[in-house]
């Protein structure tokens, strides 16, 4: 052999190096970017300009980067949804209908109306945390008991119920609460909106047009809780060790069945808080497509973040850029495909996780044949 | 409602299914579960109908569709043969990836009409009452290409040595290795098979079923249905076949059951309110969680079932890599 050295692959058998994780996801999200860029540039766009375009578009100015933390708020609460679920190795794919779910609950505060319209704000907006947080757990405890009792494959179950809650949302919006024949409802009281920066414009005016909610505080303060269950409590411990090794869980005499059905709707209020978060924080009415794909997106922060509810925020904030980015450029499915290379590298990299990859200097009387 | 016409639409309808989900059986018995079905036929729908919008050649865009959807799922095969990687999280970015790469690559395709496969009939099968209008009329050549399909595929599995050789490396690759079988050599080649009729079950839309590209609306969650039934069939392509020429005819049944004014001597209340067919269009999903249901239990009961290695990446000795 012509080369002064061979790659050897091993299995690990020492601890990973603390910084390895966050480098291969750094790592990972730059070999998509570029590949990306490669496929921009076949299709005739200059992945440059789209780049600089991007960047301009969510971290450019105040107002700018206010969009991409009003996008990333939805993505931090499901993102969250995902990694819980995903610890005990259940695939929720459902977040996207637990989320239309829970925004779907939420607005029935305001337009059954389950509260006077007088109602304080502060009650208002309570009920509709509660509501939204049920009605995503509804929908997520469905799929739960399926997968307990019968064995039902949650990740299509979860997915069937993405498509029937967005129909039952549409039969709503489009027949019963349906404002003027639009397909939306009519726009909620003041009431029933989260408090957003632009609303002290008049007392300090660097807010004007900074439309922040208060949900991004939802999204932060799930993700303490989220760490505290895992990280912390009983529960967490018995999540872990069903995920991680079930055979011993069970052994150990822990109730799967009931902690399949527990995480589900656990998973399914975090994903429906995101989906109030977004009706009373940005639309401020039930309408169609609430949601760009926040519940798949979610499984993508929730995998990049290595299901560490800290790390989901600061990659929220990333694919809330991605959102807001792809908004504004055609064709429409750049944002997508650029998640899609990132999840890929993400898992292919977990590979230098697993196995440690050298390159060793070939024995000098190896070099003389 | 005229039970000839469901069942010729579903027989069309259900063609689709049946490449996509006959392609996951071939993938799940060699031991790799590929959720990316619904990205690899939005990927095939696309290169399909472009290849076809392009060249005038809708045959050649079949060819496309499937050396698309196999090329896309070879990423999921190497992803998950030789990288390990969890074969979950790798189909779902399976999905997102050639849902992305579709509504980029065939950004500017919607709207066009491309040539299209031509319907035909079969002379002489054609002219039977009722069935021959139903199954040998006026449909698309895929359509009876399916009707082989499905026993062939079946005593390709169960019959035939090569299909021992897929089974044992999906139930017990280690084994099958020590018998000299090439474990990783089998298991991208099904990965492709499977990759390559999700392809051809995406053109089976755009060039044929209802032709064109819709962007995401042009499979609307057929993949996921279709990974679904392969659970419903247990894995065996006859119940497949079954289970989707069903689903096809159910889902042309809830369609025309809003076109009728009296239903059993009862107004029809789809009639009066069109925003009832919301409900009406959940029933297939909700009908994909009830067949789980049934094919669940069932594969419990009798033992049946997934492939034992399913899911299950395979690391020959100390080969590592």
């Amino acid at each position: 052999m012509g080369l002064p050295f061979f790659i050897t692959v091993e299995k690990r058998t020492d601890e990973i190096p603390g910084w390895l994780p966050a480098a291969t996801s750094i790592g990972s999200v730059v070999a998509a970017l570029i590949v990306s860029g490669v496929v921009l540039a076949l299709i005739g766009a200059n992945p440059f300009v789209v780049y600089q375009f991007f960047y301009k578009a969510t971290f450019g100015s105040w107002p700018a980067f206010s969009d991409t933390i009003v996008k990333a708020t939805p993505l931090i609460m499901v993102g969250l949804a995902c990694a819980v679920a995903f610890k005990m190795k259940l695939w929720n794919i459902g977040a996207e209908g637990q989320f239309y779910l829970g925004a779907f609950f939420a607005s029935l505060v305001v337009l059954v109306p389950i509260l006077p319209p007088e109602s304080p704000k502060w009650l208002v907006l309570t009920a509709m945390v509660v509501m939204g947080m049920i009605g995503g757990a509804i929908w997520g405890f469905i799929p739960g008991y399926l997968k307990a009792k019968f064995d039902v494959n949650e990740i299509i179950s979860t997915l069937m119920l993405n498509y029937v809650a967005i129909l039952w949302n549409n039969y709503w919006i489009f027949d019963r609460w349906s404002d003027a024949g639009f397909q939306m409802t009519p726009t909620f009281d003041k009431t029933a909106w989260l408090p957003r920066l632009s609303d002290y414009a008049r007392q300090y005016k660097a807010f004007s047009g900074i439309t922040l909610h208060l949900g991004v505080i939802f999204g932060l303060v799930a993700a303490i809780v989220v760490w505290w269950v895992l990280s912390r409590s009983r529960w967490g411990y018995e999540i872990r060790l069903i995920g991680d090794n079930p055979n011993a869980a069970r052994y150990a005499g822990l109730n799967i069945a009931r902690n399949i059905v527990l995480v589900m709707m656990f998973s399914g209020a975090l994903a429906g808080l995101a989906g109030m978060a977004e009706v009373s924080g940005v639309v401020h009415r039930l309408q169609e497509r609430i949601s760009p794909g926040y519940g798949f997106t979610g499984i993508i922060v929730a995998w990049l973040a290595k299901l560490n509810p800290f790390a989901v925020i600061l990659v929220s904030i990333l694919f809330g850029a991605l959102i807001v980015a792809g908004r504004e450029v055609q064709p429409s499915g750049i944002s997508q495909m650029i998640q899609g290379f990132v999840l890929f590298a993400v898992i292919s990299s977990d590979v230098l996780l697993r196995y440690s990859i050298r390159l060793v200097r070939a024995a000098p009387v190896e070099e003389a044949q | 409602m005229n039970l000839e016409i469901i069942l010729h639409a579903g027989l069309a309808t259900g063609t689709i299914l049946l490449f996509a989900g006959i392609g996951e059986i071939l993938c799940e018995r060699a031991g790799i579960l590929n959720l990316g079905v619904e990205g690899m036929m939005l990927l095939g729908a696309m290169a399909g109908f472009g290849t076809a919008l392009s060249t005038g050649n809708p045959w050649l865009g079949l060819l496309v569709a499937m050396l698309a959807g196999g090329a896309l799922s070879l990423a999921h095969g190497l992803v998950t043969i030789h990288f390990q990687a969890d074969q979950v999280v790798s189909g779902l970015s399976l999905t997102f990836l050639g849902t992305g790469l579709a509504l980029v690559l065939g950004n500017g395709l919607t709207g066009q009409t491309a040539n299209l496969i031509p319907d035909m009939d079969i002379p002489g099968l054609a002219a039977i009452p009722f069935f021959g209008p139903a199954f040998f009329a006026d449909h698309s050549p895929l359509v009876y290409v399916g009707y082989i399909f499905t026993p062939l595929v079946w005593y390709y599995i169960h019959k035939t040595r090569p299909g021992l050789h897929l089974r044992a490396v999906g139930e017990k690759p280690a084994a099958a290795d020590t018998m000299g079988i090439d474990v990783y050599r089998l298991r991208y080649l099904y990965v492709f098979a499977g990759g390559c009729l999700a392809g051809l079950a995406g053109a089976t839309i755009s060039l044929s079923v209802s032709p064109g590209w819709y962007s995401t609306q042009t499979t609307s969650g057929q993949g996921w249905i279709a990974i679904g039934l392969v659970i419903f069939a247990q894995w065996n392509p006859w119940r497949a076949a079954l289970g989707a020429y069903l689903f096809g005819a159910l889902r042309r049944a809830i369609l025309d059951l809003q076109g009728v004014p009296l239903l059993l001597g009862f107004t029809n209340p789809l009639f009066i309110n069109s925003n009832f067919g919301f409900f009406l269009q959940m029933v297939p999903y909700l009908l994909t969680i009830i067949a789980l249901m049934i094919g669940s239990r069932a594969a419990a009961r009798k033992r049946l079932g997934a492939p034992a290695a399913l899911g299950e990446p395979y690391v020959r000795g100390e080969r590592g890599l």
